[in-house]
């Protein structure tokens, strides 16, 4: 089921995003991160990053490598969208940086069951930390 | 002897218009409970980090421990070779698929997780016996439908003896795979012994034929076919037999781990304790559940098929008694963490002589939609498929018979 | 790119003090945190089975009524964040808990942290159906939430109770603690503390806090490295298993049981 979800809204993308015929069909404002540019280009991070993000899963979950490009904790923590409080949304607000495109595409994802949505670095106490950001 | 003709019954009346929509209300009511559940999370049912599976398992863990032992009247008949069981063949078969899909709905439904079937279907530890059940469960359904058809299509008749053969085979491996959920549990006091698997065999040969021979004496009462004594007597004595071995089978259980010291303080509180297991046990499980149902089956009350359906029921819920204070009691004495120690004091409850379980409105409903929709099965299965024979009156089915 | 720098510099790190750990561990008897050091990696790299994570318990350190580890566990992996208010008491997740203890025939009493105990052959790996419940290579017993169906059987199978079920909907997990709704957790050695690269490995919160507190009740570290503080103590004195008769050669040893 899931799969299909995927599958349709990859399609869609496709069919949507590489044609100009169809130029008055609503199309997602997709906010942008906060960095100079993405871990990969945009282009290619929109058609793949859940590939990215699955391998990614793995590699941490079962053998503990925690390599930054693909990780999830900094796609959070750069994408982060503020509230007019200046606060950060979580994934139950429809203005996440998720939410815009995977609302759109009705694509349910289902990583923020578990993942904190937003960031929420605590600060380090070790008296080693420090030194690398 | 005569041939055998299946009919599908009528399904007209006013009467099997009101079972089904009884039956469709309580499924329907059970998808509600799973929803609210779900939605909510566990916290609204009464199971917790102690009590780790409750009343859907229970309910779940009984329809498919009745769902091979209601395949056996088919088995008697193929494997076996006795003619008289033949013609309930294809309604025996008919509720094992039922019951299984049941049980099944059940435990699937109670799942932390229920959204991910497809990672249970895809994802294998193959030194889970769990993971094995599903292959087992799975495969139930294709061998079961496999020999269903060999049994109902003529031109398969060379290949009902085997398929008959296999179908027996591979629904003991499943009570086995069943049983052994629990007893492969090495940790807790009360599942530890390897006498639960053959018990929970012989616990199937009785809840399923227990559940055969009330709805076998119900649909045939309702739909005014005839059914002879001879096939009642032939059930209910061999009911009586696998009723007795449930009880030898507990009693063998219950001796083994009192002669064994490490297990006196577990048997103590389900034998011997104030907690509701106790009461479960000798009350539901050994008196209702055994004692009465064998003494009506071997008394002259057994020539009455509403004494004789009496005790069917009492079986069942007797069988259900049973499984419930397994599963449930098992959890509820606490583990031994520290042999020789007292634990003083614990935040998570290690302390407590035993852990006390209310089930939750919503599980129970969840449980007893799992028999709704089982029973659902088979009345619709009867009346749109030929399972049923129009008549099972002595002179049909039984060669010998005079009468 | 700073990205591409971070491995390289950290290989060369751990070479480095690989080889000076061996000179120094043999002389520095206390040299806990340097060894450890010693026995990071990179982040680039997976973990393997050169290593084995471990902990020693000694019960006679462990205070009476001293709980600064359940609440160090909890804070580190946001168990108090603010969540489960709908759950019970007994439906609340609880990685480490204190249990006192009375010897039925002395009378002696001790007071013990209990958690997973992160056995070399655990049973909940072997139940789990879908294969969530895992063992890592460097010994950490594992859930690996994306194929958890929460099923429990894990926690029917688990001889220390160690594990616990989400009975509701978490909303405020932090970023390096994954937990959700529907599935089971346990103690995971606070992983994300022992996969930072050499700089910034750290002990697991539990054990910070008891050091901290003045109790040093427990000693954290690699059991496979002999010149490891842990190693040490477990070849010196005496210490035992919980439910050794199971032999499941669990990580966590105590002394004074």
């Amino acid at each position: 089921m899931k799969y299909l979800h995927m599958m349709l809204a990859m399609l869609i993308v496709v069919l949507f995003g590489s044609t100009t015929i169809m130029a008055d069909v609503p199309s997602p404002t997709i906010p942008k991160g906060n960095a100079e540019k993405c871990v990969l280009p945009t282009e290619e991070m929109r058609v793949n990053h859940m590939t990215k993000i699955l391998h990614q899963r793995d590699e941490t979950m079962r053998k503990g490598i925690r390599t930054e490009q693909f990780s999830l904790k900094k796609c959070i923590n750069c994408h982060v969208v503020k509230d007019d409080a200046g606060k950060a949304v979580s994934h139950k607000d429809e203005r996440h940086f998720c939410n815009s495109c995977h609302t759109y595409a009705a694509v349910k994802i289902d990583c923020f069951e578990c993942h904190a949505s937003k960031p929420n670095a605590r600060k380090k106490v070790s008296a080693t930390a420090g030194g690398k950001d | 002897m005569k041939k055998i003709n299946y009919l599908e019954i009528e399904g007209r009346s006013s009467g099997f218009i009101a079972l089904l929509g009884i039956l469709g209300i309580i499924a329907l009511a059970g998808i509600g409970a799973f929803i609210y559940m779900e939605h909510s999370g566990h916290h609204v049912t009464g199971m917790d980090n102690q009590i780790v599976w409750g009343m859907p398992h229970v309910f779940a863990i009984f329809l498919i421990v009745a769902a091979s032992g209601a395949l056996n009247v088919a088995s008697i008949g193929t494997v076996f070779n006795k003619a008289i069981y033949k013609p309930l063949g294809r309604l025996s078969v008919l509720m094992a698929i039922a019951l299984l899909a049941g049980g099944l709905m059940v435990l699937l439904l109670d799942l932390g997780r229920p959204d991910r079937l497809i990672v249970a279907m895809t994802y294998y530890n193959f030194k889970s016996i769990f993971a094995w059940n599903i292959i087992l469960y799975n495969g139930f359904f294709a061998v079961t439908i496999v020999y269903l058809w060999m049994m109902m299509e003529k031109r398969m008749v060379p290949y009902y003896r085997p398929a008959g053969i296999a179908a027996f085979i591979w629904r003991l491996i499943l009570t086995t795979g069943t049983g052994s959920i629990f007893g492969f549990l090495v940790a807790r006091s009360a599942f530890d012994a390897a006498i639960m698997a053959p018990m929970f065999i012989i616990m199937s040969f009785s809840f399923g034929l227990a559940i055969f021979l009330l709805i076998l004496m119900l649909g045939y009462q309702w739909t005014e076919r005839p059914l002879g004594d001879a096939i009642v007597k032939r059930l209910k004595n061999l009911l009586g037999i696998f009723v007795a071995a449930v009880l030898y089978f507990t009693l063998a259980y219950h001796l083994t781990n009192l002669y064994a010291t490490e297990h006196h303080d577990v048997e103590k509180f389900i034998l011997a304790g104030d907690s509701i297991h106790t009461t479960l046990f000798w009350i539901v499980e050994i008196l209702i559940g055994g004692i009465i149902p064998l003494a009506i089956i071997y008394s002259k009350f057994s020539t009455s098929r509403t004494w004789l359906g009496l005790a069917t029921i009492m079986i069942i819920i007797g069988g259900l008694a049973k499984i419930y204070v397994i599963v449930i009691g098992g959890q509820a004495f606490p583990l031994e963490i520290f042999p020789g120690m007292e634990v003083i004091s614990s935040t998570f409850g290690d302390a407590n002589s035993y852990h006390i379980y209310n089930p939750s409105t919503p599980e129970f409903i969840l449980g007893i939609s799992g028999v709704a929709v089982a029973i659902l099965i088979i009345t619709m299965g009867v009346r749109v498929l030929k399972f049923m024979p129009e008549s099972l009156a002595d002179a049909d089915v039984d060669p010998h018979n005079k009468g | 790119m700073n990205k591409q720098e971070i491995p390289v510099q950290g290989i060369s790190r751990r070479k480095f003090l690989g080889a000076s750990a061996a000179t120094a561990g043999i002389g520095i008897a206390s040299g806990v945190s340097l060894i450890n050091i010693a026995n990071a990696k990179p982040l680039d790299e997976p973990v393997s089975n050169d290593q084995r994570w471990g902990m020693l318990i000694d019960a006679n350190k462990c205070a009476s009524g001293c709980t600064s580890c359940v609440d160090a566990c909890n804070t580190e992996n946001g168990l108090n964040a603010g969540d489960e208010q709908l759950s019970r008491q007994g439906q609340k997740a609880q990685w480490i808990r204190k249990v006192e203890l009375r010897d039925k025939a002395t009378q002696h009493e001790i007071s013990l942290p209990l958690l997973c105990q992160h056995c070399e052959n655990p049973p909940c790996v072997d139940v789990c159906p879908t294969g969530a419940s895992f063992k890592r290579e460097d010994g950490l017993v594992l859930v690996d939430k994306h194929t958890c169906i929460g099923c429990r059987y894990c926690m029917m199978a688990c001889p220390y109770k160690a594990r616990s079920f989400i009975h509701e909907e978490l909303l405020n997990q932090l970023e390096d603690v994954p937990r959700g709704k529907g599935t089971v957790e346990s103690c995971t050695f606070c992983v994300h503390r022992l996969d930072e690269d050499t700089d910034n490995r750290r002990d697991p919160a539990c054990v910070e806090a008891c050091n901290a507190d003045g109790h040093q009740a427990i000693i954290f570290g690699d059991m496979k490295d002999a010149n490891s503080a842990i190693s040490q103590q477990l070849k010196k004195h005496t210490s035992k298993a919980i439910r050794a008769d199971l032999k499941l050669n669990p990580g966590v040893r105590y002394r004074g049981i």
